[in-house]
């Protein structure tokens, strides 16, 4: 672990080290937002049987894709941590920016998605957000996880060149532990909203 | 870091999350309801927990982090329940069907399928 940066980043009174006990308590938070909108959905799913209907519209293997994308850039981000403890600046570079890729594929297919429902003539096709509920929860619930997709990205980017300088080397760990939380949201909003119809 | 600990292989545990992503697509594809919910929800649980104690070192961590998460997945387990009988019990003197009847806002807003 890098010595350099303020002290709070180095201190363990809690026998974590301040910036991994803020990030777990980002997750912590974070549960809350998605878990949130999740039991909402669940709830009103369960209620509404004519959603069925409405999730034969998503694509599965685009999503299937998408988790496999996910998956494969957690791998990518453990992989930079583990080669940041062992102070492989290089090759932890190298697999942050592998990251910051997958995030950036699975984005791209996100678009596909997007675009196939709200650009289309076919009537039958589109389905905005105002649409029914089922695609407001839909929208809101992807638009927002791909939001933290962009969020981590950017953030792994701007690690990515102070750490190719040797310093603050534990920040891989902590944007790898968000990374890998957004990867848990996806893994349960691919059945909820692809798998279930 | 996660305090001193052998790391697992990595590579391992991605395979084995490609394996339960196969098993959660094609085992719902069979249409049996009760194989949808093990395969497609209970292995999102199985995926999660490789995701959290493999991949974020949740097993290597102090064990309060564990408590701090589940914590706020019972608190939210609380938010389900405290409001699903509210949500899912549509009967009553003050609850409106309007599904059946036709009457919901946004059913307002179609004539013949097309936006108003």
């Amino acid at each position: 672990m890098s010595t350099q940066g303020p002290i709070a980043t180095n201190r363990s009174a809690t026998g974590i080290p301040t910036g991994r006990l803020a990030v777990w308590w980002l997750l912590a938070s974070e549960i809350f937002i998605f878990g949130g909108l999740i039991a909402c959905y669940i709830l009103y799913r369960l209620n509404n049987p004519w959603w069925s209907g409405e999730a034969v519209f998503t694509k599965v293997p685009a999503g299937a894709f998408n988790t496999f994308v996910l998956l494969t850039s957690s791998l990518f981000i453990v992989l930079a941590h583990d080669a940041a403890e062992k102070k492989d600046v290089n090759r932890a570079f190298k697999f942050i920016w592998y990251t910051i890729g997958g995030g950036l594929v699975f984005l791209l297919v996100k678009y596909y998605e997007y675009s196939s429902k709200l650009l289309t003539d076919d009537p039958e096709l589109l389905k905005t957000p105002l649409t029914n509920t089922y695609w407001s929860f839909y929208y809101t619930a992807t638009g927002m996880h791909a939001l933290h997709v962009i969020g981590g990205m950017v953030i792994m980017a701007l690690i990515s060149f102070d750490l190719k300088k040797g310093h603050n080397l534990h920040r891989v760990e902590l944007i790898g532990l968000y990374w890998h939380f957004v990867d848990i949201v996806w893994i349960f909003l691919f059945p909820l909203l692809y798998i279930a119809k | 870091m996660a305090g001193a600990h052998t790391h697992p292989n990595y590579v391992k545990i991605w395979a084995l999350l490609l394996v339960l992503l196969v098993v959660s697509i094609v085992g719902p594809e069979l249409g049996i309801p009760w194989l949808t919910l093990l395969t497609a929800f209970g292995i999102a649980l199985v995926k999660t927990y490789y995701v959290a104690a493999y991949f974020m070192h949740l097993n290597f961590e102090k064990k309060y982090v564990w408590f701090l998460l589940l914590i706020s997945a019972v608190l939210l387990g609380v938010f389900f329940f405290g409001v699903a009988g509210d949500v899912m019990k549509t009967d009553g003197q003050n609850w409106q069907d309007c599904i059946s009847n036709n009457t919901c806002a946004e059913q307002q807003r179609y004539v013949d399928g097309q936006l108003r």
